[in-house]
């Protein structure tokens, strides 16, 4: 067999060969492999990062504005920014009564483990200027579903008997209030983001607040 | 050289002779089917086996034909598929066909694994093939999700923002890892573009190369038969087992009948049924993709749906449940095995340490990590199942049991799993959920108690000569 002369021959070879030219061969063909192996992910490399967020994909995440005055009490209205709902609700004077009713069945009341900026840190998640408006990133934080809402304050086959309105995730049953803050024992664990946001005369721009706490 | 001359296997004519020296053309026919030696006595449940190849090679075919007309944009994804439905001649049927081999896909080779677990095709010396086997059912599931976004219709979207978001909960890189695998910052027109590349290119590539390893490991170590035993145990004079016969023209002709019944029921689906109610094409998919509204039911395809029951059955209610059951189990680890007494204490504080685990973490990544655990399950397979005989016909009672009631479990999951949730349907999932890991963790201690039956030195059939 062709293969046992190889190996024949690689064996006197070896007999021949001083343990020191041994170690030399394994030692240089180590470092060759190695090399080999250091220029194969160098060349992964670009086909990796070609994967990522383009340009023209981050170029397209800009704010985006809405005339927050057409918006009727109780009404709600959903905006379009980087791709994701924005939830634009003006929260009527009952409604912002029910969310202190049930936040002994939410899991973050506080809004410790969730995502808002620091002047949407509160019970409402609203900015302080203007409470009854709350400006929502409509996306469940279990698996990125877009909550149905449930703004009718009364019994609900999904939100449950006592409901003081809110959201419900159609994808895996999760809760939310209507100031978007989770309820405990559903999928989800945290509250619904708040997008950075400010106001500018009649206008709300999404995605932008100029640094402010 | 690497010419084998000393192969005994006779060319046919002068060219095969020819062809014989230079290829060895013959030498495959007759490994891998004139001469591959399979047991005589195979039954219904081995048609499942050949039929995966023969829907693998539908779709293939048929997919290719779809390229040709579809459009892999966001904007044009969802009419280029209409179009395909609407003006291409015969295009409904090659997309029928496509849509519902997806589907057949799943039958068969579901129907093909529970074979290998009812006659412990699993069990060494066929581990390899098994496992293989589960890397195909995987490569599988990656390939059925992401042709399901192609259409871009609005399950599609949001199907594929489920699965996607999966990874979000993975400690540090989620974030990033799920950005890189959209492409953007949503699911977008980069999302779809890379899904068709992966779903025309790599996986079908990564499928057919399985698929070769499944059948080089299996003609290895040969086939396994409904009685479990091993055909070269009883050999004729000529050294070759008494009861195998050659694959062809045996089961070649035998599969062409498996063949037939097979495409009378899938052409029978693509002419008279093509939704199937709604279960092989979602209603909601015949709208386009919306990024800001979801579907009021969102449900993946059928053959997903056990494992999306136990995604989403992962609440603070089912993670209390795992906390006081390990330590129930640590408890019981430690009484009633027979080790050393530190390792007895292990087991207790291992328990508690898992309860103090499963208390303190979220739902939302344990409904992740169970859904993958309940995949990695089936590769464990070979070593769980501690039972002395391979085939459920000689198998103890509590091993018949524990099997019809996970497969009842896992019929529970996957309806549910099509089903919008209500407290009793999570409640219901968060049983069977428990049920389909009991089956697996309990596996190595229910598979060795109970009485087997004899085993027979020769495979046995109906009709006895």
């Amino acid at each position: 067999m062709a293969e046992n002369h190889v190996s024949d021959a690689s064996v006197q070879i070896a007999d021949e060969k001083s343990v020191e030219d041994i170690k030399r061969r394994r030692f240089i063909t180590g470092l060759t492999a190695g090399f080999g192996a250091v220029g194969g992910a160098v060349a992964v490399t670009p086909f990796v990062l070609s994967m990522s967020p383009s340009e023209r994909a981050k170029n397209a995440g800009a704010p985006v504005q809405y005339d927050y005055s057409k918006i009727q009490n109780g009404q709600m209205v959903k905006v379009e920014w980087r791709g994701k709902p924005v939830v634009l609700l003006k929260r009527t004077p009952e409604m912002m009564e029910g969310l202190n009713i049930i936040s002994d069945e939410l899991a973050d009341v506080g809004s410790e483990a969730s995502i808002q900026p620091d002047y949407a840190k509160n019970d409402t998640r609203s900015d302080p200027a203007k409470p009854d408006l709350l400006v929502m990133e409509g996306v469940c934080t279990h698996l990125g579903c877009s909550p149905v809402e449930k703004l009718a304050i009364g019994p609900d086959p999904q939100m449950g008997d006592d409901s003081q309105g809110g959201f419900f995730c159609p994808c895996h049953g999760s809760k939310f209030d209507l100031a978007g803050r989770v309820y405990k024992n559903v999928p989800a664990t945290t509250n619904m983001p708040v997008p950075p946001f400010k106001f500018v005369d009649n206008l709300i721009v999404i995605g932008e607040d100029d640094g402010r706490a | 050289m690497a010419i084998h001359r000393h192969d005994n296997h006779k060319s046919a004519n002068g060219f095969m002779e020819w062809m014989d020296a230079r290829m060895p053309v013959t030498k495959v026919w007759n490994e891998h089917l004139a001469e591959y030696i399979a047991p005589k006595n195979f039954n219904f449940w081995y048609y499942f086996g050949s039929l995966a190849i023969l829907v693998l090679v539908i779709q293939l075919v048929t997919g290719i034909f779809l390229t040709m007309h579809y459009k892999p944009d966001a904007a044009l994804a969802f009419a280029s598929v209409e179009y395909i439905m609407r003006d291409v001649p015969y295009g409904w049927l090659v997309r029928y066909m496509h849509s519902t081999g997806a589907s057949a896909f799943f039958v068969v080779v579901y129907l093909h694994m529970f074979r290998g677990v009812i006659y412990g095709s699993h069990r060494e010396p066929r581990e390899m093939v098994w496992l293989i086997g589960c890397v195909i059912f995987v490569a599988l599931m990656a390939e059925a999700f992401m042709g399901y976004l192609l259409p871009w219709g609005n399950m599609s979207y949001w199907g594929a923002q489920v699965i996607i978001s999966l990874f979000d909960v993975i400690p540090f890189v989620g974030p990033a890892l799920t950005e890189w695998i959209r492409g953007d910052f949503v699911i977008s027109d980069a999302t779809l573009n890379r899904f068709f590349a992966f779903h025309v290119i790599l996986l079908p590539l990564i499928l057919v190369a399985l698929v070769f390893l499944h059948l080089v490991a299996l003609h290895h170590v040969g086939s396994n038969n409904p009685d479990g035993i091993d055909i070269y145990d009883e050999l004729d004079e000529d050294g070759k087992p008494k009861d195998g016969i050659p694959f062809h023209p045996y089961y070649t002709v035998k599969d062409l009948v498996g063949v037939c019944g097979f495409l009378i029921l899938y052409m029978g689906v693509i002419f008279f049924f093509p939704d199937f109610g709604g279960i092989f094409l979602e209603k909601d998919n015949f709208a386009p993709a919306n990024p800001l509204q979801t579907p009021p039911d969102i449900v993946p395809l059928w053959y997903f749906t056990p494992f999306y029951s136990i995604l989403r059955a992962s609440t603070t209610t089912l993670l209390t449940f795992f906390a006081y059951s390990s330590v129930v189990i640590g408890i019981a680890a430690a009484l009633f095995t027979k080790f050393k007494a530190p390792i007895r204490i292990g087991f207790v504080a291992a328990g508690v340490i898992a309860a103090i685990v499963f208390l303190n973490s979220s739902g939302k990544a344990w409904g992740v990590i169970l859904m993958a655990a309940a995949i990695v399950c089936f590769f464990l397979l070979p070593w769980l199942d501690r039972s002395p005989v391979k085939s459920i016909r000689y198998r103890s009672l509590p091993f018949k049991i524990a099997l019809a009631i996970f497969i009842l479990a896992f019929f529970i999951l996957g309806y549910l799993g099509m089903n919008a949730p209500t407290p009793i349907k999570t409640l219901l999932a968060q049983v069977c959920t428990c049920i389909y890991f009991a089956f697996f963790v309990l596996m190595p201690w229910f598979t060795s108690i109970g009485k087997t039956k004899p085993l027979p030195t020769r495979v046995t059939m109906k009709e006895e000569h």
